[in-house]
């Protein structure tokens, strides 16, 4: 589905910080990317969303080699990705519902179309009573929820989580964690960037490990 | 490949009955959702009519318009409209009056008969207006009496003046009724090869110089116009700039669900659309009270006698309604530079980013 062969990524002419990178995302597998901090998990999440392009090496995307892909593909590739960010990304000025209907939204359809949709997938993450409240109100836990929503409503291909459980307490990302593993189950394939051992020890998934810029598979 | 499921804890494997249950209630995934959930009913209210129908919440727009400089920018648009329709107003102004004062002069000839040794002046003068009269087109011929002339030469040669003493050319005055009927070459080529001493003066040099300088004053009017409609669209690239900077989280949100360039910029250019209607429509709307003012004040006599120079020079100052219809014009050229103009900026400030 996303293969790395040989990837390698320096901004500008800083060092490598990410280092002869090779794995790959299979269909509805289920996986944790995981190193200390500033291991450069964010950066391949980066890569893995295409929002950067390696500085060597090869990304295949959906059987697309990325450094052939154009800026007007993109969009295309990115609708089959959903990410979801440490810090939400939210728009404060949208609703909850606003915010989750946002891809479809982006991709012309009529709201109509995806109404009930939003709905039901909001009430599927427990954010059902809170769809017309802006951000700003929800707490830690429901933005991340709702930015999950976000992320699930075109039913991706792949789901990309950076540290979703960063913000919330024990039992929540408890929740959150079986939300994903049902997601999984479901034919979506996961990958949770995170540093928490005790949400990695859950789950008896792969393990992608990022130390010093390099990458070791734990199956 | 084989499906790989993972494997959960024995803490999970004890609360497992199914998928999440974040609310209590909820079925096993989007796809049971979808079968479980019935979506609230949508609000209804009743018509005058008493029928039932939707009503459909509004969506808010993607881009805040609190995001973009919106009063600034619009204040800017509003000038440079006004000041276009000003442009426009003058324009039209000043090729209204150099149009009948060509028309005026098209409409009248002079004939000039200088004084020639051994020929009786008021007989050449008898023949030059029995001649022009002979001519299809041409309405009342009338010589200038002996006082007319003495008046004209009176600021050179003094109100003594006896025109039997000098040599002074005399004049004959052609009103043309139906200019379309009238053979002028054939008629200046007559009456100067029939009447010796005499030429006639079609006032072409004047409408010449007339029409040109109304061509150059509706140039220069266009090159006003187009300096101020550019530097709107600087101060609208700027501003959109600005407003890109402003909402880069929104841009970075917009590209990370999927969003099209085309898709973004349409959003800020919704935006901007309507900030150049609006603005548009206030420069345009006081551009037309100018007009209704200047005409006002441009034929209302003052002490100072400013209205009736203007009045000696322009006619009747008033702007005409293709003034008006410019200036309807120039704020639907306003709205549409505004919305392109952020269009191109936003697309351009897209491409540049990695």
């Amino acid at each position: 589905m996303i293969r790395f062969e040989n990837v390698g990524l320096r901004y500008g002419m800083g060092p490598e910080i990410l280092k002869d990178l090779t794995f790959s995302i299979e269909p509805q597998s289920f996986q944790f990317l995981t190193g200390p901090s500033g291991a450069g998990k964010t950066s391949l999440l980066r890569l893995l969303f295409l929002s950067l392009r390696p500085t060597r090496g090869l990304i295949s995307a959906f059987g697309t080699d990325t450094s052939r892909v154009t800026k007007s593909q993109l969009p295309a590739l990115r609708r089959r990705i959903g990410v979801v960010f440490q810090d939400f990304r939210l728009l404060d000025h949208l609703t909850t519902y606003e915010n989750v209907a946002l891809p479809h939204r982006v991709a012309g359809k009529m709201e109509a179309d995806y109404r009930s949709d939003v709905i039901d997938l909001l009430k599927w993450v427990g954010l059902g009573d809170r769809m017309h409240v802006m951000p700003p109100v929800l707490s830690g836990g429901e933005k991340q929820r709702a930015a999950i929503a976000r992320a699930l409503i075109t039913r991706p291909e792949v789901l990309l989580a950076d540290e979703p459980t960063g913000n919330v307490d024990a039992p929540l990302a408890r929740r959150l964690l079986r939300l994903f593993i049902e997601l999984n189950r479901l034919g979506t394939s996961v990958l949770i960037a995170t540093h928490d051992l005790h949400l990695l020890e859950q789950v008896n998934a792969r393990h992608l490990v990022l130390h010093d810029g390099r990458m070791i598979v734990d199956e | 490949m084989e499906r790989r499921e993972p494997a959960l804890t024995r803490h999970e494997q004890a609360q497992r009955g199914g998928g999440p249950r974040p609310s209590g209630k909820a079925p096993k995934g989007p796809g049971g959702i979808r079968r479980s959930f019935k979506a609230p009913k949508k609000p209804v209210k009743k018509t005058q009519a008493g029928k039932r129908r939707i009503q459909k919440p509004r969506q808010a727009p993607i881009v805040p318009p609190q995001a973009v400089a919106g009063r600034a920018l619009m204040l800017v648009v509003a000038i440079m409209s006004f000041l276009a329709c000003l442009t426009v107003g003058f324009v039209t102004v000043v090729n209204d009056a150099a149009t009948d004062w060509s028309n005026e002069l098209v409409r009248e000839i002079t004939i000039q008969i200088r004084p020639v040794d051994g020929i009786d002046m008021l007989q050449q003068i008898d023949r030059t207006v029995a001649l022009a009269q002979e001519f299809q087109g041409v309405g009342h011929v009338r010589a200038l009496s002996d006082q007319e002339t003495q008046e004209l030469l009176q600021p050179w040669l003094g109100g003594d003046l006896n025109l039997d003493d000098l040599p002074v050319p005399r004049l004959i005055l052609v009103k043309i009724a139906q200019p379309e009927l009238l053979d002028l070459t054939e008629m200046k080529a007559t009456i100067e090869d029939d009447i010796r001493g005499a030429s006639l003066d079609d006032h072409r040099l004047w409408t010449q110089q007339l029409s040109s300088m109304a061509n150059g004053a509706v140039v220069i009017g266009f090159g006003i116009l187009i300096l101020v409609l550019a530097s709107m669209i600087l101060s609208v690239v700027f501003a959109t700039r600005a407003a890109m900077s402003g909402n880069k989280e929104v841009v970075e949100v917009l590209h990370f669900v999927g969003a099209e360039d085309s898709f973004i910029a349409s959003q800020f250019q919704r935006h901007f659309l309507v900030l150049g209607l609006k603005g548009g429509l206030v420069g345009g709307a006081i551009g037309c009270l100018s007009f209704m003012l200047i005409e006002f004040l441009g034929n209302t006599p003052n002490e100072f006698g400013a209205a009736g120079q203007a009045q000696a020079l322009l006619g009747t100052i008033s702007v005409s309604w293709l003034g008006y219809v410019g200036a309807g014009l120039v704020v639907v050229l306003v709205a549409v530079l505004t919305a392109l103009t952020s269009r191109i900026a936003v697309h351009s400030h897209l491409a540049g980013m990695d």
